[in-house]
């Protein structure tokens, strides 16, 4: 019992941080190129919003099409607080997750009491009020311009791209890693039992618009995280980070991933934003792929790659392990009658 | 019977009106401690409409419904959302099977014991030892439910793969794993076959026994209902028509009627 549970912890706890040190690394050494790492680094950024959109369209069983407002809530944020503030960057990129958990709760308050799809029509037209603040409130975000912001990430040009790598993707698996022991705990079971059949989890004691919030609020937190963390890492925004375009690419990883899945939705957004720039030489004809990838899952896997299953290291280690026992004993068996 | 210290549930001229519909008017009913009460009526009688109302997940339009959980202390259930009555004591089944199909068995049964959690968010994030305790406390409770409901070997199975009968009965452990003193169960034997039907009976008389339990049971299965209820109510059109024992009620011109028409009945 004690080793399992030490095994459980062990395996997962090794994984992450190879994925998180290895890399880092290899970019350190330059075997890994400034613009493949780039690239990872953008996938992180992308899965991090893709947990985002899973945790409350797939998780919660929320339909959210304004995932991209909070994700440009948290980008302006972290520019604000550090620039304006003089908050040191790591904790006002946890201070932004916090303003946009913030804004999902007072979106989430009226919206949430309801049932059906009332919350993709009212994320939807958030999105659009937070870039047309953002474009309009010159003094403060530079309006259509955008705003610049230089940080350790893109002004070390040694180290910049190793430094965004260990942030992005260490923050990517932390944030991984918290939302697994979350989801599968007693609160975990209750926000799934609210999609499964909110009557039926009312009937059992599970207080249901309570669940639903406490889904969006982390989806909200998760999204400016995802925010806070983009701006440092390309330096510069612009409102169009929130626009509707951005939310929906967001769901495409979800879908493609499979609704409910964390594991898939994180897989699926690196693929897609590895096969972008793998495409580059169809120029404009790339735009045509996407939708082709998604007519074809729809049609021979509808419910994603992964459809509600995880990826899980522990059960993949244990085949691993029940295959090496085999040949093993294969072996042993062989010996035996060549000594016969 | 009548004394008041001994009435889990007093029913006071309930109605409930959807538009112009009236579905249920002017419902009376006392409910006793530890007795099996049947609910009949033909269809559309309003039968389920009166469990929605009892459950909280219908507030009735006009009258009042107290309740004196297992302490003593009386409730008035009128605003009251599920989730609360669930947590004083009264739990359901559903006519149409509501389970959380794309888990498994025994998670469909740990959803039901989120109430009794003594963990807090933080130990679920990190893991500590009071999460592991507390979640193995709930296992070691999903096993004993199980084990009673000889479903033991289901325990990692997705609810939605379970065969009909099954899921039925996963329903009623699911109801019961929330402690109840007052167990609803809508049509717990639709669509089973007589050797099932029995069986269900002999498990419902079970639990009643082990759980210490007040049940109210809606049921077409005439058979069921007599065997196992001390006591009977009819409705019909969103009225009571009759109130008794199993075999005044076979016997009420009012309620053959209802079932059966007034030319059949000889009125």
């Amino acid at each position: 019992m004690k080793n399992k549970v030490l095994r459980n912890m062990l395996i997962p706890g090794i994984v992450a941080v190879a994925a998180v040190i290895v890399p880092a690394i290899l970019i350190e050494m330059n075997v890994i190129d400034g613009y493949t790492a780039q690239i990872i680094t953008l996938g992180g950024i992308n899965a991090i919003m893709a947990i985002s959109v899973n945790v409350i369209s797939g998780i919660t069983g929320q339909l959210s099409l304004g995932q991209a407002g909070f994700q440009a809530l948290g980008a302006y944020a972290v520019i604000l607080l550090t620039v304006n503030c003089h908050i040191p960057l790591p904790i006002s990129i946890i201070l932004s997750g916090l303003i946009a958990a913030f804004f999902g709760f007072l979106i989430g308050f009226p919206t949430l009491k309801l049932e059906g799809d009332y919350l993709a029509i009212v994320t939807l037209a958030f999105g659009e009020i937070i870039r047309i603040f953002l474009v309009n409130l010159k003094d403060v975000t530079g309006g259509p311009n955008g705003k610049q912001f230089s940080t350790i990430f893109t002004t070390s040009l040694d180290h910049g791209a190793m430094i965004s790598y260990l942030a992005i993707i260490g923050t990517l698996v932390l944030i991984i890693i918290l939302l697994q022991n979350f989801l599968r705990s007693t609160y975990g079971r209750a926000i799934l039992a609210v999609r499964e059949d909110s009557i039926a989890a009312k009937s059992n004691g599970i207080g249901v618009f309570k669940y639903k919030m406490t889904g969006f609020v982390i989806a909200s937190f998760i999204a400016g995280i995802g925010g806070a963390l983009y701006a440092p890492f390309i330096g510069f925004i612009k409102p169009d980070l929130a626009s509707f375009n951005n939310s929906i690419n967001h769901l495409i990883y979800v879908v493609l991933g499979g609704m409910g899945s964390v594991t898939g939705s994180v897989v699926a957004a690196f693929v897609l934003t590895g096969l972008q720039e793998v495409l580059r030489f169809l120029k404009d004809y790339r735009l045509l792929i996407y939708p082709l990838i998604l007519i074809f899952v729809m049609l021979f896997r509808p419910q994603g790659l992964l459809g509600m299953k995880e990826l899980s290291f522990v059960k993949t280690w244990d085949k691993l392990m029940g295959l090496f026992k085999k040949k093993a004993a294969a072996k042993i068996e062989v010996k035996g009658e060549d000594n016969e | 019977m009548s004394k008041d210290n001994d009435l889990l549930m007093k029913i006071n001229n309930i109605s409930i009106v959807f538009g112009g519909l009236c579905a249920v008017s002017g419902f009376s009913c006392d409910i006793h401690k530890g007795e099996m009460l049947g609910l009949i009526g033909p269809n559309g009688a309003g039968k389920t409409t009166v469990f929605n109302m009892l459950s909280g997940i219908y507030k009735p339009t006009d009258g009042q419904i107290t309740f004196n959980d297992r302490n003593g202390t009386l409730h008035i259930l009128g605003k009251a959302s599920p989730a609360a009555l669930n947590k004083i004591g009264i739990a359901r089944t559903f006519q149409n099977i509501r389970l959380f199909n794309n888990l498994t068995v025994a998670d469909n049964i740990r959803i039901a014991l989120h109430s009794d959690r003594k963990v807090n968010p933080l130990d679920v994030l990190f893991r500590t030892p009071k999460f592991r305790r507390d979640e193995q406390i709930m296992t070691n409770k999903v096993h004993e439910l199980l084990t009673l409901f000889k479903m033991d070997d289901c325990y990692g199975e997705l609810a939605k793969n379970l065969p009909y009968g099954k899921q039925r009965k996963l329903e009623i452990a699911r109801a019961l794993a929330a402690n109840p003193v007052f167990l609803l169960l809508d049509e717990p034997a639709a669509g089973m076959n007589p050797q099932e039907t029995d069986e269900l009976m002999k498990l419902i008389a079970l639990i009643r026994k082990q759980f210490n339990l007040t049940i109210l049971l809606i049921e077409h299965d005439m058979h069921l209902v007599m065997g196992i209820c001390e006591r009977i109510v009819v409705l019909d059109y969103g009225r009571k028509i009759a109130e008794g024992t199993p075999e005044e009620i076979q016997k009420n011109p009012e309620v053959i009627k209802a079932y059966l028409g007034g030319e059949a009945a000889g009125l």
